[in-house]
Protein backbone atom coordinates (compact mmCIF):
# COMPACT_ATOMS: atom_id res chain seq x y z
CA UNK A 1 0.00 0.00 0.00
CA UNK A 2 1.59 3.47 -1.31
CA UNK A 3 0.46 5.22 1.73
CA UNK A 4 1.76 2.90 4.27
CA UNK A 5 5.28 2.85 1.92
CA UNK A 6 5.62 6.56 1.92
CA UNK A 7 4.97 7.61 5.53
CA UNK A 8 7.65 4.58 6.24
CA UNK A 9 9.96 5.26 3.80
CA UNK A 10 10.05 9.02 4.78
CA UNK A 11 10.08 8.29 8.73
CA UNK A 12 13.23 6.11 7.87
CA UNK A 13 15.03 8.92 6.03
CA UNK A 14 14.04 11.49 8.58
CA UNK A 15 15.36 9.31 11.32
CA UNK A 16 18.81 8.58 9.98
CA UNK A 17 19.10 12.54 8.40
CA UNK A 18 21.91 13.97 10.56
CA UNK A 19 22.23 18.19 9.95
CA UNK A 20 20.36 20.45 7.95
CA UNK A 21 20.12 21.57 4.68
CA UNK A 22 21.08 19.02 1.89
CA UNK A 23 22.03 16.18 4.46
CA UNK A 24 19.05 14.73 3.46
CA UNK A 25 19.84 14.32 -0.43
CA UNK A 26 21.88 10.68 -0.39
CA UNK A 27 19.03 8.99 1.96
CA UNK A 28 16.21 11.02 -0.54
CA UNK A 29 18.51 9.54 -3.82
CA UNK A 30 19.05 5.85 -2.43
CA UNK A 31 15.28 5.55 -1.18
CA UNK A 32 13.08 7.48 -3.47
CA UNK A 33 15.03 6.69 -6.72
CA UNK A 34 15.84 2.97 -5.88
CA UNK A 35 11.72 2.74 -5.53
CA UNK A 36 11.08 4.38 -8.81
CA UNK A 37 9.06 7.19 -7.33
CA UNK A 38 11.30 9.74 -8.98
CA UNK A 39 14.01 10.20 -11.61
CA UNK A 40 17.44 11.45 -10.54
CA UNK A 41 17.25 14.63 -12.88
CA UNK A 42 13.52 15.00 -11.24
CA UNK A 43 14.83 15.43 -8.26
CA UNK A 44 17.64 18.09 -9.29
CA UNK A 45 14.83 20.00 -10.78
CA UNK A 46 13.33 19.73 -7.73
CA UNK A 47 16.13 21.00 -5.42
CA UNK A 48 15.65 24.29 -8.19
CA UNK A 49 11.87 24.59 -6.95
CA UNK A 50 12.79 24.13 -3.50
CA UNK A 51 15.49 26.57 -3.23
CA UNK A 52 12.77 28.85 -4.75
CA UNK A 53 9.84 28.50 -2.24
CA UNK A 54 9.97 28.60 1.32
CA UNK A 55 10.38 26.09 3.83
CA UNK A 56 12.87 23.29 4.80
CA UNK A 57 14.09 21.09 1.98
CA UNK A 58 13.19 18.11 3.96
CA UNK A 59 9.44 19.11 3.93
CA UNK A 60 9.58 20.18 0.54
CA UNK A 61 10.86 17.37 -0.75
CA UNK A 62 8.70 14.98 1.11
CA UNK A 63 5.51 16.38 0.43
CA UNK A 64 6.41 16.37 -3.31
CA UNK A 65 7.05 12.98 -3.69
CA UNK A 66 4.20 11.84 -1.43
CA UNK A 67 1.70 14.33 -3.75
CA UNK A 68 3.58 12.62 -6.92
CA UNK A 69 2.69 9.26 -5.63
CA UNK A 70 -0.70 9.55 -4.06
CA UNK A 71 -2.12 12.73 -3.91
CA UNK A 72 -2.97 14.87 -0.78
CA UNK A 73 -2.68 11.87 1.17
CA UNK A 74 0.08 11.01 -0.03
CA UNK A 75 1.92 14.15 0.95
CA UNK A 76 0.23 13.95 4.44
CA UNK A 77 1.68 10.86 4.94
CA UNK A 78 5.35 11.32 3.59
CA UNK A 79 5.39 14.58 5.57
CA UNK A 80 4.13 12.85 8.63
CA UNK A 81 7.12 10.31 7.99
CA UNK A 82 9.80 12.98 7.56
CA UNK A 83 8.52 14.96 10.86
CA UNK A 84 7.81 12.68 13.35
CA UNK A 85 11.39 10.84 14.42
CA UNK A 86 12.77 14.43 14.98
CA UNK A 87 9.27 15.20 16.91
CA UNK A 88 9.56 12.37 19.14
CA UNK A 89 13.21 12.39 19.89
CA UNK A 90 13.34 16.33 20.62
CA UNK A 91 10.77 15.22 23.12
CA UNK A 92 12.90 12.89 24.64
CA UNK A 93 15.85 14.77 24.73
CA UNK A 94 14.07 17.84 26.06
CA UNK A 95 13.14 15.92 28.67
CA UNK A 96 16.30 14.36 29.27
CA UNK A 97 18.51 17.19 28.56
CA UNK A 98 20.94 17.25 31.20
CA UNK A 99 21.90 13.60 30.55
CA UNK A 100 21.76 13.97 26.64
CA UNK A 101 24.26 16.95 26.51
CA UNK A 102 26.85 15.05 28.79
CA UNK A 103 26.71 11.54 27.38
CA UNK A 104 29.90 10.59 25.84
CA UNK A 105 28.23 8.32 23.84
CA UNK A 106 25.88 10.79 21.93
CA UNK A 107 29.21 13.08 21.45
CA UNK A 108 31.22 9.90 20.29
CA UNK A 109 28.30 8.90 17.63
CA UNK A 110 28.50 12.34 16.33
CA UNK A 111 31.89 12.58 16.48
CA UNK A 112 31.22 9.67 13.26
CA UNK A 113 28.07 11.02 11.82
CA UNK A 114 29.42 14.48 10.87
CA UNK A 115 32.29 13.28 8.62
CA UNK A 116 30.06 10.10 7.19
CA UNK A 117 27.08 12.85 5.80
CA UNK A 118 29.99 15.41 4.37
CA UNK A 119 31.28 12.06 2.12
CA UNK A 120 27.89 10.84 1.74
CA UNK A 121 26.40 14.15 0.54
CA UNK A 122 29.58 13.76 -2.32
CA UNK A 123 28.98 11.19 -3.29
CA UNK A 124 25.57 12.44 -3.96
CA UNK A 125 26.79 15.54 -5.93
CA UNK A 126 28.71 13.36 -7.76
CA UNK A 127 25.78 11.35 -8.36
CA UNK A 128 23.81 14.35 -9.95
CA UNK A 129 26.93 15.73 -11.38
CA UNK A 130 26.67 12.73 -13.57
CA UNK A 131 22.69 13.11 -14.46
CA UNK A 132 23.62 16.74 -15.59
CA UNK A 133 25.93 15.35 -18.17
CA UNK A 134 24.62 11.93 -18.54
CA UNK A 135 22.82 13.54 -21.93
CA UNK A 136 26.03 13.66 -23.71
CA UNK A 137 27.67 10.50 -24.78
CA UNK A 138 31.01 9.54 -24.02
CA UNK A 139 33.26 9.77 -26.67
CA UNK A 140 35.50 12.12 -28.24
CA UNK A 141 32.72 13.73 -30.06
CA UNK A 142 31.55 15.37 -26.94
CA UNK A 143 34.58 17.82 -27.40
CA UNK A 144 32.95 19.00 -30.59
CA UNK A 145 29.18 19.28 -28.76
CA UNK A 146 28.24 22.64 -27.99
CA UNK A 147 25.40 21.50 -25.65
CA UNK A 148 28.35 20.27 -23.55
CA UNK A 149 30.04 22.87 -23.15
CA UNK A 150 27.28 25.59 -22.22
CA UNK A 151 26.62 22.91 -19.31
CA UNK A 152 30.45 23.03 -18.32
CA UNK A 153 30.71 26.70 -18.82
CA UNK A 154 27.11 27.34 -16.65
CA UNK A 155 28.29 25.08 -14.23
CA UNK A 156 31.70 26.97 -13.86
CA UNK A 157 30.24 30.80 -14.39
CA UNK A 158 27.49 29.64 -11.59
CA UNK A 159 29.52 28.20 -9.16
CA UNK A 160 31.74 31.16 -9.11
CA UNK A 161 28.74 33.71 -8.53
CA UNK A 162 27.51 30.99 -5.70
CA UNK A 163 30.91 31.27 -4.17
CA UNK A 164 30.28 34.58 -4.51
CA UNK A 165 27.73 34.48 -2.36
CA UNK A 166 25.04 35.29 -5.00
CA UNK A 167 21.76 34.41 -3.95
CA UNK A 168 20.59 31.06 -5.08
CA UNK A 169 17.41 32.22 -6.19
CA UNK A 170 19.28 34.47 -8.53
CA UNK A 171 21.69 31.64 -10.00
CA UNK A 172 18.61 29.30 -10.49
CA UNK A 173 16.98 31.89 -12.84
CA UNK A 174 20.44 32.78 -14.42
CA UNK A 175 20.90 28.97 -15.52
CA UNK A 176 17.33 29.18 -16.74
CA UNK A 177 17.60 32.01 -18.85
CA UNK A 178 20.86 30.45 -20.06
CA UNK A 179 19.06 27.10 -20.80
CA UNK A 180 16.19 28.60 -22.63
CA UNK A 181 18.50 30.72 -24.74
CA UNK A 182 21.20 27.90 -25.58
CA UNK A 183 18.26 25.55 -26.29
CA UNK A 184 16.77 27.87 -29.13
CA UNK A 185 20.24 28.78 -30.28
CA UNK A 186 21.46 25.09 -30.48
CA UNK B 1 -1.46 28.97 27.99
CA UNK B 2 -4.20 29.05 24.65
CA UNK B 3 -3.37 31.93 23.45
CA UNK B 4 0.56 31.37 23.69
CA UNK B 5 -0.19 28.04 22.32
CA UNK B 6 -1.73 29.85 19.31
CA UNK B 7 1.17 32.54 19.07
CA UNK B 8 3.28 29.55 18.73
CA UNK B 9 1.58 28.35 15.88
CA UNK B 10 1.49 32.01 14.39
CA UNK B 11 5.00 32.46 14.94
CA UNK B 12 6.62 29.93 13.67
CA UNK B 13 4.22 29.87 10.67
CA UNK B 14 5.76 32.95 9.77
CA UNK B 15 9.29 31.48 10.40
CA UNK B 16 8.45 28.40 7.94
CA UNK B 17 6.58 31.26 5.72
CA UNK B 18 9.22 33.62 5.34
CA UNK B 19 12.66 31.69 5.10
CA UNK B 20 14.07 29.97 1.56
CA UNK B 21 16.44 27.10 1.78
CA UNK B 22 15.55 26.00 5.63
CA UNK B 23 17.68 24.66 8.02
CA UNK B 24 20.33 27.37 9.16
CA UNK B 25 18.46 29.86 6.88
CA UNK B 26 15.91 30.26 9.74
CA UNK B 27 17.80 30.54 12.62
CA UNK B 28 18.29 34.18 12.51
CA UNK B 29 14.42 34.89 12.43
CA UNK B 30 13.72 32.55 14.82
CA UNK B 31 15.90 34.74 17.20
CA UNK B 32 14.28 37.76 16.46
CA UNK B 33 10.78 36.21 16.77
CA UNK B 34 11.82 33.44 20.09
CA UNK B 35 14.01 35.87 21.99
CA UNK B 36 13.65 39.34 20.90
CA UNK B 37 9.73 39.88 20.12
CA UNK B 38 8.19 37.43 22.27
CA UNK B 39 11.18 36.49 25.20
CA UNK B 40 10.26 32.64 25.37
CA UNK B 41 13.90 31.56 25.19
CA UNK B 42 17.52 33.72 25.55
CA UNK B 43 20.14 33.73 23.25
CA UNK B 44 21.84 31.01 25.11
CA UNK B 45 18.93 28.74 24.43
CA UNK B 46 19.31 29.24 20.58
CA UNK B 47 23.18 28.16 20.70
CA UNK B 48 22.00 25.00 23.02
CA UNK B 49 19.16 24.28 20.45
CA UNK B 50 21.76 24.82 17.87
CA UNK B 51 23.92 22.27 19.23
CA UNK B 52 20.87 19.72 20.04
CA UNK B 53 19.50 20.16 16.61
CA UNK B 54 22.84 19.01 15.05
CA UNK B 55 22.82 15.93 17.16
CA UNK B 56 19.82 14.81 17.22
CA UNK B 57 18.10 13.02 13.64
CA UNK B 58 15.75 15.06 11.33
CA UNK B 59 15.44 18.73 9.78
CA UNK B 60 17.33 21.48 11.97
CA UNK B 61 14.10 23.22 11.78
CA UNK B 62 11.57 20.67 12.73
CA UNK B 63 13.98 20.39 15.65
CA UNK B 64 14.23 23.82 16.91
CA UNK B 65 10.58 24.18 16.60
CA UNK B 66 9.56 21.34 18.45
CA UNK B 67 12.33 21.95 21.11
CA UNK B 68 11.20 25.85 21.58
CA UNK B 69 7.27 24.60 21.31
CA UNK B 70 8.38 22.28 24.37
CA UNK B 71 9.94 24.58 26.73
CA UNK B 72 7.51 27.64 26.03
CA UNK B 73 4.36 25.65 26.49
CA UNK B 74 4.63 22.15 26.89
CA UNK B 75 3.91 18.99 24.75
CA UNK B 76 0.56 20.95 23.11
CA UNK B 77 3.69 23.83 22.21
CA UNK B 78 5.64 21.43 20.63
CA UNK B 79 2.51 20.46 18.40
CA UNK B 80 1.83 23.81 17.77
CA UNK B 81 5.45 24.92 16.39
CA UNK B 82 6.40 22.13 14.56
CA UNK B 83 3.10 22.33 12.73
CA UNK B 84 3.47 26.37 12.11
CA UNK B 85 6.54 25.31 10.56
CA UNK B 86 5.70 22.47 8.43
CA UNK B 87 2.23 23.90 6.91
CA UNK B 88 3.56 27.05 4.89
CA UNK B 89 5.83 24.47 2.25
CA UNK B 90 3.36 21.91 2.75
CA UNK B 91 0.76 24.29 1.10
CA UNK B 92 2.68 25.79 -1.33
CA UNK B 93 4.82 22.77 -2.32
CA UNK B 94 0.75 20.74 -2.79
CA UNK B 95 -0.16 23.35 -5.22
CA UNK B 96 3.12 23.57 -7.70
CA UNK B 97 2.95 20.03 -7.12
CA UNK B 98 -0.15 19.89 -9.29
CA UNK B 99 1.13 21.91 -12.15
CA UNK B 100 4.54 21.09 -12.36
CA UNK B 101 3.97 17.99 -14.36
CA UNK B 102 2.39 19.69 -17.24
CA UNK B 103 4.92 22.58 -17.06
CA UNK B 104 7.56 20.38 -17.30
CA UNK B 105 6.54 19.11 -21.20
CA UNK B 106 6.75 23.07 -22.09
CA UNK B 107 9.59 23.16 -24.54
CA UNK B 108 10.82 26.07 -23.30
CA UNK B 109 10.34 24.59 -19.63
CA UNK B 110 12.48 21.71 -20.62
CA UNK B 111 15.54 23.65 -21.79
CA UNK B 112 14.94 26.19 -18.59
CA UNK B 113 15.78 22.64 -16.45
CA UNK B 114 18.38 21.71 -18.94
CA UNK B 115 20.32 25.11 -17.99
CA UNK B 116 19.15 24.93 -14.03
CA UNK B 117 20.46 21.22 -13.57
CA UNK B 118 23.59 22.90 -14.34
CA UNK B 119 23.13 25.29 -12.10
CA UNK B 120 21.63 23.27 -9.21
CA UNK B 121 25.15 21.40 -9.23
CA UNK B 122 27.07 25.01 -9.17
CA UNK B 123 24.67 25.14 -5.74
CA UNK B 124 25.57 22.06 -4.03
CA UNK B 125 29.07 21.77 -4.93
CA UNK B 126 28.95 25.25 -2.94
CA UNK B 127 26.78 23.62 0.10
CA UNK B 128 29.31 20.79 0.20
CA UNK B 129 32.08 22.74 0.49
CA UNK B 130 30.71 24.82 2.99
CA UNK B 131 30.15 21.91 5.35
CA UNK B 132 33.31 20.51 4.45
CA UNK B 133 35.09 23.68 5.37
CA UNK B 134 33.62 22.81 8.98
CA UNK B 135 34.40 19.41 9.13
CA UNK B 136 36.86 18.77 12.50
CA UNK B 137 40.25 18.66 11.12
CA UNK B 138 41.90 15.38 12.26
CA UNK B 139 43.22 12.06 10.63
CA UNK B 140 39.66 9.99 11.89
CA UNK B 141 37.62 12.40 10.72
CA UNK B 142 38.77 12.66 7.05
CA UNK B 143 38.90 8.92 6.67
CA UNK B 144 35.26 8.12 7.82
CA UNK B 145 34.52 11.26 5.75
CA UNK B 146 36.84 9.62 2.18
CA UNK B 147 35.21 5.87 3.60
CA UNK B 148 31.80 7.09 3.38
CA UNK B 149 32.37 9.06 -0.04
CA UNK B 150 34.00 5.35 -1.65
CA UNK B 151 31.75 2.99 0.00
CA UNK B 152 28.60 5.01 -1.14
CA UNK B 153 29.88 6.85 -4.74
CA UNK B 154 31.32 2.94 -5.76
CA UNK B 155 29.16 0.06 -4.34
CA UNK B 156 25.71 -0.78 -3.32
CA UNK B 157 25.76 -0.85 -0.08
CA UNK B 158 22.76 0.87 1.60
CA UNK B 159 23.06 4.32 2.97
CA UNK B 160 21.49 3.34 6.37
CA UNK B 161 24.40 0.92 7.00
CA UNK B 162 26.86 3.39 6.29
CA UNK B 163 25.86 5.91 8.28
CA UNK B 164 24.55 3.63 11.39
CA UNK B 165 28.56 1.65 10.64
CA UNK B 166 30.45 5.17 11.06
CA UNK B 167 28.47 6.32 14.11
CA UNK B 168 29.87 3.23 15.93
CA UNK B 169 33.57 4.03 14.25
CA UNK B 170 32.78 7.26 16.12
CA UNK B 171 31.60 6.32 19.17
CA UNK B 172 35.02 3.38 19.30
CA UNK B 173 37.40 5.55 18.25
CA UNK B 174 36.05 8.63 20.89
CA UNK B 175 36.55 5.81 23.46
CA UNK B 176 40.03 4.85 22.30
CA UNK B 177 40.98 8.76 22.74
CA UNK B 178 39.45 9.04 26.03
CA UNK B 179 41.33 6.24 27.51
CA UNK B 180 44.78 7.52 26.29
CA UNK B 181 44.12 10.72 27.74
CA UNK B 182 43.33 9.13 30.84
CA UNK B 183 46.52 7.18 30.87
Amino acid sequence: MIFLDLFLTFFKIGAFTFGGGYAMLPLIQDEVIAKGWLLESEIVNFIAVAESTPGPFAINISTYVGSEMGGILGAFCSTMGVVLPSFIIILLVAHWYEQFKSSKIVSGLMSGLKPAVIGLIGAAVLSIGKTVFSSFEISMEIFTNPEFWVSVGTVIVMGILAFKKVHPIAIICMSAVIGIVAGYLI
Amino acid sequence: MKNRVIKLFLTFFRIGLFTFGGGYAMIPLMQRETVEKNGWISDDDILEIIAIAESTPGPIAINSATFIGYKTAGVIGSVAATLGTVLPSFIIILIISFFLRQFQDIQAVKFAFNGIRAGVLALLIKAWWNMFKKMPKHSVAYAIATGAFVVSAFTDVNILIVITGCGIVGLVTSIIAGRRIKQ
